[in-house]
């Protein structure tokens, strides 16, 4: 007799509601929509929606509506047209304060989007939208750093007097050249005090004494992957500029980073505004101008500039700079004194001048002004024009607490904000050059179509097989038609938990998996065949089929399963897709094949008499 | 329904022509592969490659026309599937690494014809090209030796060196037939390549299984008889599944779009090559280097594994 404990039937039973259940948000598609959301990350004020609202009516942009969604105002479409044009029209309406941000809304319903359940992420081939890997000059981040050193130290030197024949970055370190063993002992003291983690290596040349000051290994790896955090957050920073709702970038092997922007087609655009250069600046605030006065009136005092800070309140700042953003080495967050700071360090020169000026200016607040450069297109007497725009903001007013010099603390944020500013200040003012090493970008019309023929391939090929294991397997092939719906129910399931990017070659991996899955059904009835030829009983034949078939299923899988393994640890991008959805295939479709008819099966056949078998 | 019954083909019989045959193949493949090499895609090379829809029949002497104005002389352009689609595609030393020079085009193509419509442009720097081709050779040597290593310690090295022998001919016999055919050789191929090693090893330890089995269980039987009966023993399922995927593959090739196509393509091949070769390669290699059922007894304290379902 053939029955399973009652657990393992339960065991089916979950697996299979449970993938229904996490399957199921992506039977309902999704819309093309806007986001709308505040730059500071407050609610939208109350009247907003109906001001989105009327301003859809007045451009007769057909919409399937505009909704509040956690303070945020999300505006769904029928065509991405639409979407495009409406966002065009948001963008020049809301004034700044706003941003708003192409997305792909989930019709999913309510009670399921309440338990988290999500459908599928489509990948970029299958949703369009433009791909960069832009690589980070990580030598030049060093040979930065080098120069820095160079002439810290050459400043350092003539500061104590030393006087030196030369100091020169080159091949990878700092080579100081002194005239005797005396200059050598003081010079290497003063090296080591400015940063005691470099190596010193001394030499004799004949003439001179000379030190070779290199950085560490871990120093110089440290300073590469600052280098790419940096521009990562740089670049995440202007993607959100950009307005994509759910933008990847990621850090990619040792020095690459992947920008995904779904649903932008303007692929010229988003690079011009990816590839802008930023800087910062520290100015005393002027405290005799009244600020508000300045704006009103459009007169700025003489020896002041007016700015704005992020909230859009002017500030009067000192025309004289103290530090500007090259002379910033490092920036962090972390807390003192149980409050929240922004640890900030000056080359040499900077320090100088920062020590000088908090001597004098103690209790005086100070500005932090971040400086942005980029280009962006103007339309100027009906033509899209190019033009280098220069944005300045206050990002923080401090007040200078203490003398200091090369580090300091800046205070009184919180430690959101803190964590902020430090991430600011080194994305805007120390970003190694990058450039880009590979570009993709796909129209949507292509996206649709791919999806449309993806689809359909999957459909046919799944029709193809379930017709045909019908026909030869009779009973058992509708029981392997049922583990095989199930499969790829599961396999969604799968995919739509785990959010990883569905692709066109994802795709293909799920019509490779429809193919294959049945390979286990097909080994165990063909071998419930051959048991009953050789005179055993339905019964007997139907437990040695799934018995002995059981090792070959395994081993075939196995080695199947560790080719996929490998796809996925060598592969980038779209074959990782395929590997994911081939690895995930083969897992779910031994459940479904050896588990899952085995319970079915046993529920048909299992308590009765036989004298035959449909197979 | 059931195509195949109880079958008594000889297959070891014909092993002495196979083996002539598979050799002509891997000579001509690798012959082929030498003198022509791989028709790489810009996944591969480095370079630009553009999509675009045309609405009506484009006209490619015209197009070309444009271009070579324009000063872009070398670039290849030919119809994607249908005769209004085109795939412009430009090496990289024409690109001089310019991830700009998709747009450039773009704008020459729609001076011509305002209505063509950009699918793609892909842009791929020739280090990244240079990686991938190093990456993917990689990729395709590390699967070889991590299932080899399985199949090592799963069955006994005779076996091993015959599943490996078929591993290595499915392979070069697929890539022979992208450098025979010059179909466009991109990512999505190599994935495919290696998809094939997977699944040509499936097919091959079905095979070895059951000789396993039958090796055991038939004790006093010769090695060739008992090779021939475990063949016939599992034709119908490898039949059965080769069938059903070569179905599914097929849909692929005819509904996927012509940017999987390719992709199809060495999945065809290469599970065609693959079932032929588990019988062929694997099975009649382990025969000429004189299987025995000491081999394959096993060893006194193990099979764990096997008991389950």
């Amino acid at each position: 007799m053939n029955h399973y404990p009652w657990w393992k039937n339960l065991m089916v039973v979950l697996v299979v509601t449970l993938g229904g259940l996490l399957a199921l948000p992506n039977l309902f598609g999704e819309d093309p929509a806007i986001q709308i959301a505040r730059d500071d990350y407050q609610p939208l004020a109350e009247g907003t929606v109906t001001r989105i609202r009327e301003m859809m009516q007045r451009e007769q942009l057909v919409n399937r509506g505009v909704f509040d969604e956690d303070g945020r105002a999300l505006v769904r479409f029928e065509n991405v047209e639409t979407q495009l044009k409406a966002h065009d029209l948001l963008k020049s309406e809301m004034g700044s304060g706003y941003s708003s941000a192409l997305a792909m809304a989930p019709r999913t319903p309510m009670w399921l989007r309440a338990i988290g359940l999500r459908p599928m992420s489509l990948g970029l081939d299958l949703r369009g939208g433009v791909h960069f890997l832009y690589e980070v000059d990580v030598k030049g981040t060093v040979n930065q750093t080098l120069e820095r050193y160079e002439s810290d130290f050459k400043q350092l030197l003539r500061k104590e007097d030393v006087r030196y024949v030369r100091v020169r970055q080159q091949d990878g370190l700092v080579e100081v050249v002194l005239r005797d063993q005396a200059d050598a002992e003081t010079a290497r003291d003063i090296i080591e005090d400015a940063d005691p983690e470099l190596q010193i290596i001394e030499s004799d040349d004949g003439e001179n004494v000379v030190l070779k000051v290199s950085m560490t290994e871990q120093q110089i790896k440290q300073r590469q992957d600052f280098a790419i955090e940096q521009n990562i957050t740089t670049l995440r920073n202007r993607v959100n500029e950009i307005g994509v709702a759910e933008p990847v970038v990621q850090r990619q092997g040792l020095d690459r980073i992947v920008v995904q922007l779904p649903g932008v087609q303007d692929s010229t655009r988003a690079k011009k505004v990816l590839g802008a250069t930023a800087t910062l600046e520290f100015r005393l605030v002027d405290q005799e101008g009244d600020p508000y006065q300045a704006k009103r009136s459009g007169r700025v005092p003489l020896n002041a500039i007016l700015l704005e800070n992020r909230q859009g309140q002017p500030v009067l700042l000192k025309r004289d700079t103290i530090v500007t953003g090259d002379q910033l080495t490092d920036a962090s967050s972390g807390f003192s004194e149980g409050s929240a700071v922004v640890k900030v360090r000056l080359d040499a020169k900077g320090a100088r001048k920062m020590l000088e000026t908090t001597k004098r200016n103690l209790d005086k607040p100070m500005g932090v002004v971040f400086i942005e450069k980029k280009r962006e297109m103007v339309e100027r007497e009906g033509e899209q024009v190019e033009v280098d725009v220069t944005e300045r903001t206050v990002i923080n007013v401090a007040t200078i607490r203490g003398v200091f010099s090369s580090t300091f603390q800046i205070e009184g944020l919180t430690p959101f904000e803190s964590r902020d500013l430090a991430l600011l200040l080194r994305a805007g003012s120390l970003a190694a050059p990058i450039y880009i090493v590979e570009e993709r970008t796909i129209g949507p019309s292509l996206g649709q179509a791919n999806i449309d023929q993806g689809f359909n391939a999957v459909a046919a090929g799944f029709l193809v097989v379930v017709l045909f294991m019908a026909i030869y397997f009779k009973v058992f092939g509708l029981i392997a038609n049922l583990a095989l719906m199930m499969n790829v129910v599961l396999l969604v399931a799968l995919l739509s938990l785990l959010q990883a990017s569905l692709t066109l070659p994802g795709i293909a991996g799920i019509v490779l998996t429809v193919g294959m899955a049945v390979d286990a059904n097909v080994l165990i009835f063909a071998r419930i065949r051959e048991e009953l030829r050789d005179g055993n009983t339905p019964q007997a034949a139907i437990h040695a089929g799934y018995d002995k078939a059981f090792s070959s299923i395994a081993d075939a899988n196995v080695t199947t399963l560790i080719a996929s393994v490998i796809l996925f640890a060598f592969g980038t991008g779209p074959i990782k897709g395929f590997a994911v959805t081939l690895s995930l295939g083969i897992i779910t479709s031994m459940f479904t094949a050896i588990v899952g008819t085995r319970a079915v099966v046993n529920l048909v056949f299992g308590r009765r008499k036989l004298k035959s078998l449909a197979i | 329904m059931e195509l195949i019954k109880e079958t008594h083909i000889n297959f070891m019989a014909l092993r002495k022509g196979a083996f002539i045959m598979s050799v002509l193949l891997i000579a001509l493949s690798i012959g082929s592969i030498a003198s022509r090499g791989l028709n790489f895609g810009i996944d591969f090379t480095g370079g630009v490659l553009l999509e675009v829809g045309y609405p009506q029949s484009a006209d490619l002497p015209a197009l070309r026309d444009q271009l070579a104005k324009a000063g872009i002389e070398q670039a290849q352009v030919q119809n994607f599937g249908t005769s209004r689609d085109v795939m412009i595609r430009l090496m990289p030393d024409e690109t001089q690494n310019n991830a700009d020079v998709g747009e450039s085009i773009m704008a020459i193509l729609k001076q011509a014809t305002p209505g063509v419509e950009l699918r793609r442009v892909e842009f791929v720097g020739p280090q990244v090209g240079e990686e991938l081709t190093e990456q993917g050779s990689l990729a395709m040597l590390f699967a070889l030796i991590m299932i080899g290593g399985y199949v090592w310690a799963r069955f006994q090295w005779k076996l091993s060196a015959g599943a490996l022998a078929a591993l290595a001919h499915d392979v070069t016999i697929t890539l022979g037939f992208f450098a025979v055919t010059q179909i466009a050789f991109d990512l999505s191929v190599l994935a495919a390549v290696l998809a094939v090693i997977g699944y040509s090893l499936n097919d091959t330890i079905v095979v070895y299984d059951r000789i396993r089995e039958n090796f055991r269980g038939i004790r006093n039987g010769e090695p060739l008889e008992i090779m021939n009966v475990s063949l016939n023993q599992v034709l119908e399922r490898t039949l059965l599944t080769s069938g059903t995927t070569l179905l599914v593959l097929s849909a692929l090739f005819f509904l996927g779009g012509e940017a999987i196509r390719p992709f199809s393509v060495a999945l065809l091949v290469g599970i065609f090559v693959g079932t032929y070769s588990s019988i062929y390669v694997a099975s009649a290699l382990a025969l000429e280097l004189k299987l025995t059922l000491a081999d394959l007894m096993p060893p006194k304290k193990e099979d764990l594994v096997d008991d389950m379902p």
